[in-house]
């Protein structure tokens, strides 16, 4: 059973990560790919939190909760911001900060 | 007093250096007169080593004071440094009188006078110290002295590559001089003269084994000693400064190349007699060189046309003759032909200045002639000297030079008579140039430029003064003075010079066949009649027979030196420059050197920051492509080993750059 919960939290992370790394078009997939992340990693602090029987789990699942919505709301007004100035928020469009 | 004989010439070198241009003239005066007194004191303590055999040894103050080591200020007046020292000083004193008006318009006077006081006193230094050290102070003084002389018009470039020669060709003879002061040390843990000698017993049984060789270690000092000499004395291989040397002002040449300077190499050999002796190889070795520089300086006078070179050439050519009388270890015959040959030498010298002086500066031969009624005195002293030096019996050189070669034959061995066959030619060559000199400059018709011929005119007192005194005593110094120096059991040189019994052959010569002791003086005469009858009588054929192809063959390679120069010069001179630059320079300092250091990093750290920069190039999923790797590698080798992670970072690094 936990075996089976943990490798969906790790195989959802991974999708993510996935999502994150192959994305070739839109700033907004990242985002949401994070969104995934940040639900595995949740996910996987509150089933720790019921395997151990501890719940200070669950107060950081809590905590990231908070902090996950707090960080996509910020994510995507910056993402408004930049559509504004730009016209597009495709990842292959170069940005002008290089090396 | 004794020191002040030293210490005078330097008070008249700071006097002339720091206040000469206060006082115009003064310096001229104020030197001389310091010379003078410094010749006068030394002249009194011959006379009282004459008559008492007295030796002093005078020691101002410690000097290096170390473990083993004590070196004193120590000024040392015996037999062989007195005789030096009047030669010195007297020839100095005329020599400074003889600038006054040689320089007269000179506007660096001061300076020429107070480099010839300078030079004075580091000859006194050298001739006067008992230990190695205060000599080589002495002998690097003379050469750094020779060479502000010689650079003295230092506007004029063959000037300054002159003295860059001879201070350069001075340095490698000095080179193997400190080598042997060196090893000196090293075993007698003493430089001074009297511990060195009495201790050569000890430093004959010294042997070292490189390879399967065996050399004696005093065989290997007398060599470096030798060495030292031949920079200082122009012998063979370190020859070719001397000739060239004749760019600094007339009175130099006389100073350096006829009393003093080049005397040092004989009389380091002279002082160093109980050394020598001891090593008969390095005592043929000096024969050898000695006898085939005669010849060679000789030859090589034959057909110079400048009237100094001449003259320069019969130095060397006689400095040959006393290293030749030194190796067949009649030390003392070879400081009496030292003694002769700075009276007549700087006769001929200033003689030569006097020529020039009154031709406007003309020193080729060529160009002068018919002086002979011009300048009567001038010519009556360039006879006497010529005659002194080609060694006409009864003047001074006759006394000198007709021993050495008596001894080189009554030497009985292969390098004896070597020695005596050669210096017999070079005694005929000597006959030869002397005369040709004289001939060129005073009695053939004139081939000199009318102005010049017009103007000429014998020096006033400053000239005729120097040049009587040099003539007198060309003319007498032999005669007077030749029981004094190599006459039969003098007690002259007491303990000063050392030879060995089986070494000893002055008493032989009395036992020559009556040929081989009128031999030099009958090859003198041939000298002179040959050259009187091919320059004087037979000139017109003479010179068609110098347009045959073999004879000009013959003039240029004698005109040439040998083509001792263009040897050194191509042979080792050019290739040294051409090795430094390839090698030291180009390969070493701008190559390795430089691309480990500064440039090859600088352009290493370049690179690879133009590499790195690369890396970041503005796409956000490039960014993200490298961090994920890198936390997955991370994560990935962080569970097998985290020591892999260096060596990861360091394949990481490679394949990037």
């Amino acid at each position: 059973m936990f075996i089976f919960q943990f490798s969906v939290n790790f195989f959802l992370f991974l999708i993510g990560i996935l999502g994150i790394f192959l994305n070739r078009r839109s700033i907004l997939i990242v985002l949401m790919c994070i969104e995934l992340v940040l639900l595995a990693v949740n996910l996987n602090f509150v089933i720790f939190s019921v395997y151990l029987d501890d719940l200070s789990g669950q107060v950081f699942s809590f905590f990231i909760l908070t902090v996950a919505a707090a960080e996509s709301s910020i994510g995507l007004a910056i993402i408004i911001v930049y559509y504004r100035i730009r016209g597009s928020i495709e990842v292959l469009q170069k940005i002008s900060i290089k090396g | 007093m004794l020191v002040l004989i030293i210490l005078l010439p330097l008070f008249g070198f700071f006097f002339g250096i720091a206040f000469g241009r206060y006082n115009g003239k003064g310096t001229c005066f104020i030197t001389s007169l310091t010379v003078f007194s410094s010749f006068f004191i030394s002249f009194y303590f011959f006379i009282k080593l004459l008559f008492s055999g007295t030796f002093y040894k005078v020691t101002l103050f410690p000097w290096i004071f170390s473990d083993f080591l004590t070196i004193n200020w120590n000024f040392y007046f015996d037999s062989l440094t007195l005789g030096m020292l009047i030669v010195i000083t007297f020839i100095s004193t005329l020599v400074h009188i003889y600038s006054i008006e040689y320089m007269k318009e000179d506007p660096h006077l001061n300076r020429f006078m107070s480099y010839l006081s300078l030079f004075t006193f580091f000859m006194l230094v050298l001739v006067t110290s008992n230990n190695f050290l205060q000599l080589f102070v002495g002998w690097e003084g003379v050469g750094l002295s020779s060479y502000l002389l010689i650079n003295f018009w230092f506007t004029r470039i063959q000037a300054n590559k002159s003295s860059i020669k001879a201070m350069v060709l001075n340095r490698i003879g000095d080179f193997f001089f400190l080598i042997a002061i060196f090893s000196l040390y090293l075993i007698t843990n003493s430089l001074d003269f009297d511990v060195i000698f009495s201790l050569v017993t000890l430093i004959k049984e010294y042997y070292i084994q490189i390879g399967i060789a065996k050399f004696c270690v005093l065989d290997l000092i007398c060599l470096c000693l030798f060495l030292g000499a031949t920079g200082k004395s122009a012998q063979l291989g370190l020859h070719s400064w001397l000739p060239d040397a004749m760019e600094g002002p007339t009175p130099v040449s006389a100073l350096i190349h006829a009393a003093t300077m080049v005397t040092a190499g004989v009389f380091l050999i002279i002082r160093c007699s109980f050394l020598f002796e001891y090593s008969p190889l390095i005592l043929n070795l000096i024969i050898i060189i000695g006898s085939i520089t005669a010849l060679f300086a000789a030859t090589t006078g034959l057909l110079q046309n400048d009237i100094k070179r001449v003259i320069a050439y019969s130095t060397c050519s006689q400095l040959g003759y006393m290293f030749f009388a030194c190796g067949l270890s009649s030390y003392d015959v070879g400081f009496f032909h030292l003694y002769n040959h700075a009276f007549f030498k700087a006769l001929l010298f200033l003689g030569a200045g006097s020529v020039i002086h009154a031709l406007a500066n003309e020193q080729d031969m060529r160009k002068m002639g018919g002086l002979r009624i011009i300048l009567p005195f001038s010519y009556s002293i360039m006879l006497i000297g010529s005659l002194s030096l080609i060694g006409f019996p009864f003047l001074s050189g006759f006394y000198s030079k007709d021993v050495i070669l008596e001894i080189a034959y009554a030497k009985y061995n292969t390098f004896g008579h070597f020695a005596y066959y050669l210096g017999v030619l070079a005694a005929f060559c000597t006959a030869f140039y002397s005369t040709r000199v004289l001939i060129l400059v005073f009695l053939i018709n004139t081939n000199g430029f009318r102005t010049n011929i017009l103007n000429a005119h014998e020096g006033s007192y400053f000239f005729v003064l120097p040049l009587f005194f040099l003539t007198i005593l060309s003319i007498i110094s032999g005669y007077l003075s030749k029981d004094l120096f190599i006459g039969f059991g003098t007690d002259f040189w007491s303990n000063v010079i050392f030879i060995l019994p089986y070494n000893y052959s002055l008493s032989d010569i009395e036992f020559l066949n009556l040929f081989n002791k009128i031999l030099p003086l009958l090859v003198v005469l041939i000298g002179i009649f040959s050259a009187i009858f091919l320059y004087f009588f037979t000139l017109p054929s003479y010179f068609n027979y110098k347009q045959t192809k073999w004879f000009k063959y013959v003039y240029i390679f004698l005109n040439r030196k040998w083509f001792f120069d263009k040897f050194i010069v191509e042979l080792i001179g050019i290739n040294v420059l051409t090795l430094s630059y390839l090698y030291n320079y180009k390969d070493i300092d701008r190559g390795v050197l430089e691309n480990f250091g500064p440039f090859g990093i600088i352009n290493n750290v370049n690179n690879t920051i133009k590499k790195v920069k690369k890396i970041q190039t503005g796409y956000i999923y490039h960014y993200m492509f490298y961090i994920f790797i890198a936390i997955l590698i991370l994560f990935i080798f962080s569970l097998i080993n985290f020591n892999y992670i260096l060596i990861l970072f360091l394949f990481v690094m490679y394949l990037l750059f």
